[in-house]
């Protein structure tokens, strides 16, 4: 980044004016995605490793797809559970594909802050695809560009999250860049999913779903994990489906123009309607292909110059 | 006769000459002749310490550390004497254990070894162990340390037959069932960080039972590592409804805080975990008005890779017996918050008072356990030049007083810079 920013960790110390940069180059990229042939040169000679040491697809597919559609050869690292239990180091791993003289990392972790230690390990431009609970820069980037192709800026907006805030990546990654760029975040749930701690300027905590959804520009449904039951979170998916769910009676609170989001994998039906995520509201298929553009404009934020 | 000249005795700018002779204190400045000298260089002179709560990981997990290099690090720290836990590979809950560590210690002529043993069979939590063979074999206390103490009523029949043999039971108090898998103190910073936080009414409940099986028994009960504001006053009101309790607090739980993760480094995670600020400042104020009854390091080493693993992975533990006293007196002691008597209290006679232990003593007589500390002389933090095996520690670079010099255990030097 111009600012000298080498990483996208989560968005402490970010700027608006960098955010701003990332989003106006997504327009750009998105143009690229438009084009017969899908490609340009940026990233020619660059090597970026996506070291994924949790299990995903569409967030992988969507940055290796991303890499190679700017030039960029990628590493692919999948580290089964097993890989895990083997008891190497992350710095070991890390330092075993940095042999490989990888130029960046794209790093998925079940642990939160592991993207901050392969940063620190590696010595290379880091970008977190989602560590834990922390941060999932790039999806809270994608929710943003989406916000702003509908309504044309983030600053003012009301943007309300349900569901598991406790355990969300996405929720945090949310509440941190849409609060800087001005919004106003709402953060809602069942208080054993909801912790009260992460209320700021700018970012409310309530378990009132209605209060919450009251004059919503736009309303994030999170995915229910269905390991949170074991834990003693809920007691039932079916309560939580009849007290949280996202559907069209709940978005009648909401402005008319009001959209509706969702990070993907959805569980149909439990956090959100499946005919309201079918519906005229629903932006979740055009979160997807602007994640791509969004992450081209990361990697090229990032890592253009770094020859 | 040694004769160690040149050193100050607390409070004093007057150098003078300790003597000690067959392991004991001879006397101040006398006129007879040394057969050795050893010069103090102006150094302070106090009896040297006491830890109550060591993870030395022998047997079984030498790789971290082991009785030579643990027993090294803590006569580098200025320790005489060392209580080590019992959480090792196998556990130590058979007699043999114990005999075959105090042997062990005693060739390699560093700091004493007193080794704790386990209160239940493999620590489980179940059934006792055989605690009057265990003490008949040499173990100092029982306590399940490295785990909780879940069953209320094994803890109770544990604390009632150890008071019988004249032992004391310490605990790790938190509630495994509250604490869950939380990796740092569950608060403000847990949640911006998304890590799984472990509650401060984890250690406070726990306490609170455990205070009333005191209560109820009788039974002398230590709790060890307090590291909450909440957990400390119950412990403040228990003593004064006559509790036969008594505490240890950990230097880290003191210096650092649960901001310290922020950077998301495995070497701040610690059990129980760093608290907030207030907690630190309530630590201090235990410390002061007698609350808490002794300082102890839960010097727990672990290898570098362990520690360079995720926070969900790496294991809990700092390694801190080389740095404490240096860490208390600069922190505490050079900023006027603490007198150094009291420091030195918190090092020695407050650990042998938990453990009705001979009070340590300079005067004529008393087992020759000294220390030299050099209060003038800043030195930073070196992880490198440790003893202990862990060479990592969260004062990596920090500019402290108050190193020690030389450790004499029984009269014999068990460490000399």
């Amino acid at each position: 980044m111009g600012n000298g920013v080498k990483h996208l960790l989560d968005f402490q110390g970010w700027t608006v004016e960098a955010i701003e940069g990332i989003l106006e180059t997504a327009d750009v990229m998105k143009e690229v995605l438009e084009r017969p042939v899908k490609k340009v040169p940026a990233l020619q000679g660059i090597t970026v490793c996506t070291a994924f040491f949790e299990n995903s697809t569409r967030t992988r597919t969507s940055f290796e797809l991303a890499a190679r559609r700017m030039s960029a050869d990628v590493l692919t690292f999948a580290a089964g559970a097993s890989s895990l239990s083997k008891g190497e180091s992350l710095r070991d791993t890390i330092e075993t594909l940095n042999a490989y003289k990888v130029d960046a990392f794209i790093v998925r972790h079940h642990a939160s802050g592991a993207a901050h230690q392969v940063a620190r390990f590696s010595g290379k431009s880091t970008i977190n695809a989602g560590d834990g609970r922390r941060a999932h820069p790039t999806q809270a980037l994608l929710d943003a560009y989406t916000m702003l192709k509908e309504f044309g800026k983030l600053e003012g907006l009301k943007v309300t999250i349900i569901g598991d805030i406790l355990h969300s990546r996405v929720a945090r990654s949310n509440a941190e860049l849409l609060s800087l760029m001005g919004a106003q975040v709402t953060l809602c749930g069942p208080a054993t999913l909801l912790p009260r701690e992460l209320a700021r300027d700018n970012v409310k905590v309530t378990t009132d779903i209605q209060e919450a959804v009251t004059g919503a520009d736009v309303v994030m449904a999170l995915r229910l994990q269905q390991e949170r039951m074991n834990g003693g979170f809920l007691p039932s998916m079916s309560e939580y489906a009849l007290t949280y769910q996202v559907n069209e009676s709940l978005l009648e609170r909401a402005k008319d123009h009001a959209i509706v989001l969702h990070p993907g994998p959805m569980n149909r039906d439990l956090e959100i309607s499946g005919s309201l995520a079918d519906s005229a509201r629903s932006r979740i298929i055009a979160q997807v292909e602007y994640g791509q553009a969004v992450r081209m404009s990361v990697l090229y934020h990032l890592l253009v110059g770094k020859k | 006769m040694l004769e160690i000249k040149n050193v100050k005795r607390v409070g004093s700018d007057q150098l003078e000459s300790l003597f000690i002779a067959e392991g004991k204190i001879k006397g101040w400045n006398l006129s007879e002749a040394a057969t050795e000298t050893i010069d103090g260089k102006g150094a302070t002179v106090a009896p040297a310490l006491i830890e109550l709560h060591a993870h030395l990981r022998e047997p079984g997990q030498e790789q971290k550390e082991d009785l030579a290099s643990g027993l090294a690090a803590a006569a580098a720290g200025g320790y005489g004497t060392v209580v080590s836990m019992p959480n090792t590979s196998p556990v130590v809950d058979e007699p043999g254990i114990v005999a075959t560590l105090i042997q062990k210690a005693e060739k390699l002529g560093f700091a004493r070894l007193k080794p704790a043993a386990a209160l239940t069979r493999g620590q489980k939590g179940e059934t006792l162990a055989d605690l009057a063979a265990l003490k008949e074999a040499g173990a100092s206390m029982f306590t399940d340390d490295g785990r909780t103490n879940e069953n209320a009523n094994v803890l109770r029949r544990g604390m009632e037959y150890a008071s019988g043999l004249g032992l004391l039971v310490s605990v790790h108090a938190e509630d495994a069932t509250l604490r869950q898998d939380g990796v740092m103190n569950e608060g403000v910073v847990s949640h911006e960080l998304g890590l799984p936080g472990n509650p401060a009414a984890a250690e406070a409940a726990r306490v609170a039972r455990d205070v009333e099986i005191a209560l109820l028994t009788g039974a002398r009960l230590h709790i060890q590592h307090l590291s909450t504001a909440r957990a400390l006053e119950i412990v403040r009101q228990g003593k004064k409804a006559g509790a036969p309790v008594t505490c240890e607090v950990c230097p880290h739980h003191l210096t650092l805080t649960d901001e310290s993760l922020r950077g998301f480094d495995a070497m701040y995670k610690v059990a129980p975990p760093l608290r907030t600020q207030q907690d630190a400042e309530a630590l201090l104020e235990g410390l002061l008005d007698g609350t808490v009854d002794c300082l102890a390091t839960d010097h727990a080493p672990h290898t570098q890779a362990e520690k360079e693993k995720d926070l969900l992975e790496a294991p809990f533990g700092i390694p801190s017996i080389e740095v404490a006293f240096p860490l208390m007196y600069t922190r505490f002691v050079k900023t006027g918050k603490i007198s150094l008597e009291k420091v030195l209290d918190l090092f020695t006679v407050g650990c042998a008072k938990v453990m009705n232990w001979e009070t340590p003593s300079l005067e004529a007589g008393s087992v020759a356990d000294v220390v030299l500390l050099d209060l003038d002389q800043a030195r930073a933090v070196d992880p490198k030049t440790f003893k202990s095996k862990a060479k990592f520690s969260p004062w990596a670079g920090e500019e402290l007083y108050g190193w020690p010099t030389l450790t004499l255990v029984a009269g014999k030097v068990a460490f000399q810079n």
